[in-house]
Order: C-alpha cells, then sequence, then structure tokens
C-alpha cells in the first residue's frame, strides 16, 4: 500500500481557514522565518479520509477478536467511555481553567482517586503520571525521597526485582539512579525466599513486584516478602499491571504494599491505541502522601481544589494534573461495575483457568497450579520433536482469525506463550481459540511446514525484523524526480 | 452489571471442565490474611444511560473553551482539529489495538506511525523520530538523558522562558538520571546567547524554545550556535504548528527537538492525553526512547513495517534500556498525523500567519502595555493588566471572557502580567470582545 506522502500532489489541499478581512500580514525576521516549506503530504479530503480507512483495515483491535495478548489485559473497551470523554465540557476544558470553572473536572478526578485508594488498600493517590512505566518511575522516586527525608538515601541504593518481572522494572530502577539486585523464581513460580533473604539488608531502599506474577501466579508467601522487606527498613513497590486478576478479592495494601500503580489502560478499560495513551496513578501509604507529585487535587469543603503547596513532593513527572481524558474513560468503566467490580477479577481469572485446562495437554505447561487472570504455556516439545516454534504458533493463530497472546516473555520459561484472556469473553470465543491453538499443535506434528510459514491470510507476510534493524528506513525518502 | 459475558451456565460448565468446585476456590492460593473478605465499598452499579447521565451532570459544571471567550494558552491550545480526526480514531481497528509487536496484524498502525514519524522529521528538519512521548514535558527529560550518554556530561542548561512545567519536570528526572540542573534567566523576554553559552560550558545540552513561553521569537540560531561552541547540544522545544513560519531547528544546527504535540491534533481534555515528539540527528539514533517503526520486506518482497532498533528498549535491554517507555501516546500522535496532513504545507503556513496576524491585532486593540514591547511574538504575548491578574481574570470571566493566563505564578514582579494566546479559533469579534473587557 502506498504511503501518504506518495499520494501527494503539488497543490492539493484538504484544510481550509477562516479569512478575516483586514489583517496585516505578519512579520517575520528573515533569518526566523523558515527557509523551505516542510513537505507535508498535499492530498483532499476524500484521500485522507481514504488512506486512513485503509490503513485502519490492515490492523486487529478488540473491537476485530480475541486479542489474549499476555499482561496487556485486552478488554472491552465500552464505547460509551468514548461518549462521555468527548463531552465538550471535558473535551475542550483547558488545563489552566480557573478552579471556578473546573469543578467538575476536579470532583470527577477526587473521586477517581478515593476509588483506586479503596481498590487498593492505600491511602493516598495522585493521578499524574502517564502510564504503568511512568508510574514505577514515580513510585522510585518517592522512595529516593522518603529515604532522604530520613538521612538514608546514600546507604539504600538497591532495589529488588523478581527475574519474571516485566522490563520496564529494571529500566525504571537505572532511571531512577537505583542499583538492581534480581532475585529467583523458585519451582512453584514463587520468589525464592531464600535467595531473597540473602539479598536484602539495610542498603535495599525497596522491592518491586508484579502479584500475581507475570506467570499469572499468586506469590503464596507474599506476607513473608512484606515482613523481610518492611523488617530491614525498606519499601515495597507494587506494579500494577496484572491487578484485573485481584480487584475486590485482594488488595494490594493488605498485601503489605507500600507504593502501587495502576493501569488504567488495562484494568479500567482506556483503550490502547494502538500502543497508547495510557494512565499510571500511583497509590500510596499515608507516610508516603508528602512526596507525592504536584499539585493534589484535594477537597475544600464543598469544593474541590489543587493543592501546590506541599514542600517535600518530588515535583512533577508530566504536565498538569495527569492524562485527564483516561480518567474519564476509566471512571466511566468504574461507576458500571460498581461495588460488583470483584466480579470482573473473578471472570477473567475463571475465563484464564479454562483455556489453562482445555490446553495444558497440547502444550507444555512449566507451573502446574491454578492460574489467575492470565497464564504460561510453552512451545518447547513442539520445537524440539516437529522444530515449530512459540513463534511460529503465534503467527499460525492469525490464520485462524486471532490475536497471538504474548510470547517469548516472561524469559525464564522458554517458547514462552502467555496468555490472558479478560473477563470480557464469551465461553463460545475461548473455545474457538482452544480448538485453533489445539488445531495448530497438531498441525506442528502433521504439517509443520503451514505453521512455520504462516501467517497466510494477513496483509503482509512474515516480516523481515532482522534486516529492518540492520538498515534501518526510519521515515520516508523522497526519491528526486 | 454492564460488561458481564459468561452467564451462571458458563461458569458452571467451565469450573466443571477446569476440575474446582467454585470460583472462590481459583483463589486458593492466596493466603487467608491478604483476602479482603468484604465488598469494596463503591457505589452501586450503573447502567450505561445512567453513567452518561452522572458524567453530563460533571461536565456541566465545566467552563470549556466554547462556553467562553478564551485567551488561554500557556502550553495547551484551543487549536481547531478536523472532523476526520475523530472518525478516524474512533475506528476500534486502530482504537482497541495495542502496541503492534504482532506487524503482520498491525500494518495500520505501523505505516501511520512511519507516516507520523516522517513528519516529524519533516517539520523539524531532524533524521529521526520516535513513534511519540508523554508528553511536552517528559520529552525534555529524555533528550537529557540522551544528550547525558552522549556527552558524557551532567549538567543540564534550561532557558528561564523555557516553559515552567517543562523545567519542573526536568528537575524532578534529574536526581535519577545523576543531572544538574542550571537556569538562565530571560532579558526582557529572550534568552541572551552570551550568557547560554557561559552557561553551556561543560554542559550536556540546552534546552531552549521557540516561540518560547512569554510568545516571544528567541533568537534562536545564535543559541543553537552557543550551545554548540561549548560542545553542549543544542535542543530546541517547538510548536509544531510554529514550523510552517519558523524556521525548522535542523536547519540552525540543533541536535535535537522536542515539543508538546496537542495543538496539532489533540483536544486540550483539561491537560491530557497528548502526545509529545522527540527528533533528533542520526548520530543519535540508537539513543531514542521508546518506539521507533522502520521499514523492511515480508518473505515475498512486499513493503511493510514494524518496531526496530529494540536493542535499545526495555523489553530487551531491561535495566541498559534507554528508557523505560512501553505504553506511549500513539492515537494522540496519529491524531497528529491526521492533522498535519489535512493542513498540508500551505495549510500549515497560513495557519502560523493567521495566528501571528491575529495576535498582532489582538495587542493593537488591547492597548495595555507590551511587557516586552521590543520582542517580535508569535501567537501569544505579555501584558500588563496594571491590577492582579488573577482580578482581571475574575472580573473578565464574569463577562464570559477568559483573558489568558496569570504568568506571576511562575515568574516574580509579573503578578499584573497576563499571557494571552491567539489562535485561528479566535475572531475579530472575539478580539473586540477581550479588549472591551480589559478596559473596563
Amino acid at each position: 500500500m502506498k504511503l501518504i506522502f506518495e499520494k501527494s500532489r503539488p497543490g492539493r489541499r484538504a484544510a481550509h481557514l477562516p479569512s478575516h478581512e483586514g489583517l496585516a500580514a505578519p512579520e517575520v525576521p528573515s533569518e526566523l522565518r523558515r527557509s523551505r516549506p516542510p513537505r507535508l503530504p498535499e492530498v483532499p479530503e476524500v484521500e485522507l479520509v481514504r488512506h486512513f480507512t485503509e490503513l485502519t483495515s490492515r490492523n486487529f483491535g478488540i473491537d476485530t477478536g480475541f486479542y489474549p495478548l499476555g499482561s496487556c489485559t485486552m478488554k472491552y473497551n465500552p464505547r460509551v467511555n468514548e461518549r462521555v470523554a468527548a463531552l465538550p465540557g471535558f473535551r475542550d476544558l483547558h488545563p489552566h481553567q480557573s478552579e471556578a470553572g473546573s469543578q467538575g473536572a476536579l470532583e470527577l478526578m477526587h473521586e477517581l482517586q478515593e476509588m483506586l485508594a479503596e481498590i487498593t488498600g492505600l491511602d493516598a493517590v495522585s493521578l499524574q503520571p502517564a502510564a504503568g512505566s511512568q508510574g514505577e518511575l514515580t513510585g522510585l522516586m518517592l522512595m529516593r525521597a522518603y529515604f532522604a527525608d530520613r538521612g538514608e538515601s546514600e546507604k539504600r541504593r538497591k532495589i529488588v526485582v523478581a527475574d519474571t518481572a516485566h522490563g520496564t522494572n529494571p529500566a525504571s530502577v537505572t532511571m531512577a539512579g537505583y542499583e538492581l539486585v534480581k532475585v529467583d523464581t523458585d519451582a512453584r513460580g514463587n520468589i525464592d525466599l531464600d535467595d531473597l533473604r540473602a539479598k536484602v539488608d539495610d542498603e535495599t531502599a525497596g522491592l518491586m513486584l508484579t502479584n500475581p506474577s507475570t506467570l499469572g501466579l499468586f506469590d503464596e508467601h507474599i506476607e513473608e516478602i512484606a515482613r523481610i522487606f518492611h523488617g530491614s527498613g525498606a519499601l515495597l513497590y507494587y506494579d500494577g499491571a496484572n491487578l484485573n486478576a485481584v480487584c475486590g478479592i485482594s488488595r494490594p495494601g493488605d498485601m503489605g504494599f507500600d507504593i502501587v500503580h495502576i493501569n488504567l489502560h488495562k484494568t479500567f478499560s482506556q483503550p490502547h491505541g494502538g500502543g497508547g495513551p495510557g494512565g499510571g496513578p500511583i497509590a500510596v501509604r499515608r507516610e508516603l502522601e508528602p512526596y507525592l507529585p504536584v499539585p493534589a487535587v484535594i477537597p475544600d469543603g464543598k469544593r474541590f481544589r489543587l493543592d501546590y503547596d506541599r514542600p517535600k513532593s518530588i515535583g512533577k513527572v508530566r504536565a498538569f494534573t495527569g492524562p485527564f481524558g483516561v480518567f474519564v474513560r476509566s471512571y466511566a468503566f468504574m461507576l458500571a461495575w460498581g461495588r460488583e467490580l470483584r466480579t470482573m477479577s473473578e471472570d477473567a481469572v475463571l475465563n484464564a483457568n479454562y483455556l489453562l485446562a482445555r490446553l495444558k495437554e497440547a502444550y507444555d505447561l512449566p507451573y502446574d497450579r491454578l492460574c489467575m487472570h492470565e497464564f504460561v504455556l510453552s512451545a518447547r516439545t513442539l520445537k524440539r520433536e516437529h522444530g515449530a516454534s512459540a513463534l511460529d504458533v503465534a503467527k499460525r493463530l492469525m490464520d485462524y482469525g486471532f490475536h497471538p497472546p504474548t510470547i517469548y516473555f516472561p524469559l525464564i520459561v522458554s517458547g514462552a506463550l502467555m496468555i490472558e484472556p479478560t473477563e470480557s469473553e464469551p465461553k463460545e470465543e475461548l473455545d474457538a481459540f482452544c480448538d485453533a491453538m489445539i488445531a495448530i499443535a497438531q498441525e506442528c506434528e502433521e504439517r509443520p511446514e503451514l505453521v512455520r510459514s504462516a501467517p497466510h491470510t494477513t496483509p503482509v507476510r512474515r516480516l523481515d525484523e532482522a534486516r529492518a534493524a540492520r538498515n534501518p528506513v526510519l521515515k520516508w525518502i523522497r526519491v528526486s524526480s | 452489571m454492564t460488561y458481564v459475558s459468561l452467564t451462571d451456565a458458563d461458569r458452571a460448565e467451565m469450573l466443571e471442565t477446569i476440575g474446582v468446585a467454585s470460583v472462590a476456590e481459583l483463589f486458593r492460593d492466596l493466603p487467608e490474611g491478604v483476602r479482603l473478605g468484604r465488598p469494596l465499598d463503591l457505589g452501586d452499579p450503573l447502567s450505561e444511560q445512567e453513567i452518561v447521565e452522572r458524567l453530563e451532570e460533571l461536565a456541566g459544571r465545566n467552563t470549556p473553551a466554547g462556553d467562553e471567550i478564551s485567551f488561554l494558552g500557556a502550553g495547551v491550545y484551543d487549536h481547531y482539529v478536523t472532523a476526520v480526526v475523530d472518525a478516524i480514531l474512533e475506528r476500534g481497528e486502530f482504537l482497541t489495538s495495542y502496541t503492534p509487536y504482532q506487524p503482520e496484524l498491525s500494518q495500520g498502525v505501523l505505516q501511520a506511525l512511519f507516516e507520523y514519524q516522517t513528519v516529524i522529521c519533516e517539520l523539524t528538519g531532524m533524521d529521526v523520530s520516535n513513534a511519540s512521548g508523554y508528553d511536552g514535558t517528559t520529552v525534555a527529560a529524555d533528550a537529557c538523558y540522551i544528550a547525558k550518554h552522549a556527552t558524557g556530561r551532567v549538567k543540564v542548561v534550561l532557558a528561564e522562558s523555557l516553559n515552567p512545567q517543562v523545567r519542573q519536570v526536568v528537575r524532578t528526572y534529574a536526581p535519577g538520571f545523576g543531572l544538574e540542573v542550571v537556569d538562565v534567566p530571560h532579558r526582557d523576554g529572550i534568552t541572551d546567547p552570551e550568557e547560554l553559552r557561559a552557561a553551556a560550558a561543560d554542559a550536556a545540552c540546552v534546552i531552549f524554545q521557540q516561540p518560547n513561553f512569554f510568545g516571544c521569537l528567541e533568537p534562536a540560531p545564535d543559541l543553537a550556535a552557543a550551545a554548540k561552541d561549548a560542545g553542549a547540544l543544542a535542543v530546541a522545544h517547538v510548536d509544531p504548528l510554529s514550523l510552517g513560519v519558523l524556521e525548522a531547528p535542523g536547519a540552525y544546527g540543533c541536535a535535537i527537538a522536542i515539543g508538546e504535540g496537542q495543538g496539532a491534533g489533540n483536544a486540550m481534555s483539561f491537560g491530557g492525553p497528548h502526545y509529545g515528539f522527540i527528533a533528533a540527528r542520526e548520530e543519535f539514533t540508537r539513543r531514542m526512547p521508546g518506539r521507533i517503526v522502520g521499514e523492511t520486506t515480508d518473505v515475498d518482497g512486499q513493503r511493510g513495517y514494524v518496531l526496530t532498533l529494540q536493542t535499545r528498549e526495555q523489553h530487551i535491554r531491561r535495566e541498559k534500556a534507554t528508557s523505560n517507555i512501553t505504553t506511549n501516546q500513539t492515537l494522540l500522535a496519529l491524531g497528529g498525523l491526521i492533522q498535519l496532513c489535512w493542513l498540508g504545507p500551505q495549510g500549515l503556513t497560513e495557519l502560523g500567519e493567521t495566528c501571528m496576524a491575529l495576535a498582532e491585532q489582538a495587542k493593537e486593540r488591547i492597548g495595555l502595555p507590551l511587557v516586552f514591547p521590543d520582542r517580535t511574538t508569535f501567537k501569544e504575548f505579555a501584558i500588563r493588566a496594571g491590577r492582579p491578574a488573577t482580578e482581571v481574570i475574575r472580573d473578565a470571566r464574569a463577562k464570559g471572557v477568559h483573558p489568558g493566563y496569570p504568568l506571576g505564578r511562575d515568574y516574580e514582579g509579573m503578578d499584573d502580567v497576563l499571557l494571552v494566546a491567539v489562535t485561528e479559533r479566535r475572531s475579530l469579534d472575539d478580539i473586540e470582545a477581550l479588549a472591551e473587557v480589559l478596559a473596563a
């Protein structure tokens, strides 16, 4: 398919601006004026609409079909959320509008904060971080500020991260200026407590943990883990990527975590938008509240206001009070569930266990336990016996009309297929997916070449990623005529 | 409840397949002590209709741009967004997809991001753009991180005329990045190149804004040259909608161009979500943060697009990654792409000229003293109201006009200063209304 630039013809245009009679042409000093116009595409509006419509036809979303991408919580994104986010009172509200002119927005944010505090079992919430990984980084900044206040920041330099962690955890540790200490996973998929005890001391600032882990397993020793860290004066950070498993069932605060980030685009249905936007609010225990980003949204009698007077605050991690449009959607989603939110997590866990039960004969199951909202299979036997890898299975699933699961993660499982169905799917869809997975395992035995050369039905076939990295072409280069 | 897809009969059948007696049993690995054991203290579940009613009620207590004549800017602007943006971004194939890890099912988003990267490079005069950053503040922190590792230096220099929120975010990131942050004061609304040159000694980078936070045009080529002389990377924070009129940072020697994309294709939405952009010269390609899309071919030789240079990224490099960014602002960046393609080169230039001309008209009609009378401005300018700006705003709002942003919030000695933004959405009549309320 052509690029929009390849459809461009000089003199064509879509936009026409209002004309104002009698305005003088502006004078720009010549040394600051643009010397050559930017070569944006020149297309009429119909071409623009057709171009992007054709692009959407070459893309797969939750609205297209089942999208069991592990750790990404690809649940249904209610359409009403888009309707309410587009209300002019939200969409066209300037972030510097006075408090008097933004009471509805401030109230919404305050209510969302209260809801997230209740769900996480913690005391105070900042909605500011732009995404989960920024929430992580913010959490680590809070740790640093907390220990600096106690005169311990020079000493406490280490952050412990499980070997099953998302890559964002170690990356955030480095960006926050901490040293990474990795801890192993035991044979049941829990953190290895002996390894942990040997690695936590008075130089430890904290732990970053996802629970349930990226294996989809709830750590059975979470209380002991919390005791180990708190016993040495360190803090516990909860990566909320997997919060969809436990809403209304178990709260990070009650597990012993001091800081939590929540992914509004996972658990609370903000559409993933092809890669974003997200929302990564953080919830903390009372002792950490003074360090939260400014401004805080607080009640003031019957009204709400922005409080900048937080002398111990770490500052700001993004502009304004956070991605407000995301808050509107997540708030609407929470209103729909209300106190029945527990059913959301129960159905998510039920769906995952159902898939697990149906698939564990056809694929390897590295940790044979009941899972939470997701689980990890392995294609290592298929690879060894038939030469078909996890990647091949993933690509073949496309021919059956499904988005593949997350593959090759977590890193500790070879040939990992990480499957997260979410609560959204009807049983028939789950069955169709299982049938496809089982059929593909069969194909690996009988016609492995068919699987290894998949996909066969997509707009392009298997793409050469090595070539893209070896010889990077990162923008369209005009061939001069 | 609205979003439940299983029936009790489904659940019973599924539990039987799993081999457990109840849903509760699925949670048997949870220690007793960490179970909530009570319902969440949240409200009754609402129907779709009730949700809309509640949200309409909240939205109704806000005053959006359409309900008053607004001259608010200061980083977020009331520019017109074409209906084409809404029509495309509402399509579920884009809206409800995620990061294109599986390129064969994601050619739509991947090609669009490749086009976005091309547009950003064209506007800024740079060689490489990523697929978006969070917003116009965090991309500044990203630029500092690139500069630190590229130069081995730890000092970063920020012009005082750079958006205060951008400076604040850089300061928040600085301890973790191991950066020392230095401000260079403005002189009558712009940055002095000689002062900048002195401050840039031993610095990793210098960040200035064009047009700056006061709306004034900086001597950007001289600032970039001053940074370069000192061995620091010149980083320009630019308004994408100014780049049909103002020179591209790449053309005057900047190493990195960053900015807030909101004005090009995103609603104001009380501060987000928006997109930040970051583009750089080729030598910094492998230090760029976040997702980058590259061109390749499939097994049949057909052109296609994939996420590339992933060895920079957290999911491969973990603690050695160039950033921790995962979820970015793709949908907002696609809004930017569509808006900029809709404008085209002529539209973009006309838009910049229109804003600039309307702002000149507003200066003249308002008649209050300009804070920086000798400066050329783009779509924003600072005026002295002669009394506290917060009072002026309160009184003007009572008459249906929001006259601007109170600069005293960020700068000493400016308690009576209003920063007035004029976009193409303001008419000559709107400007008359502003002049009238300010004269009162």
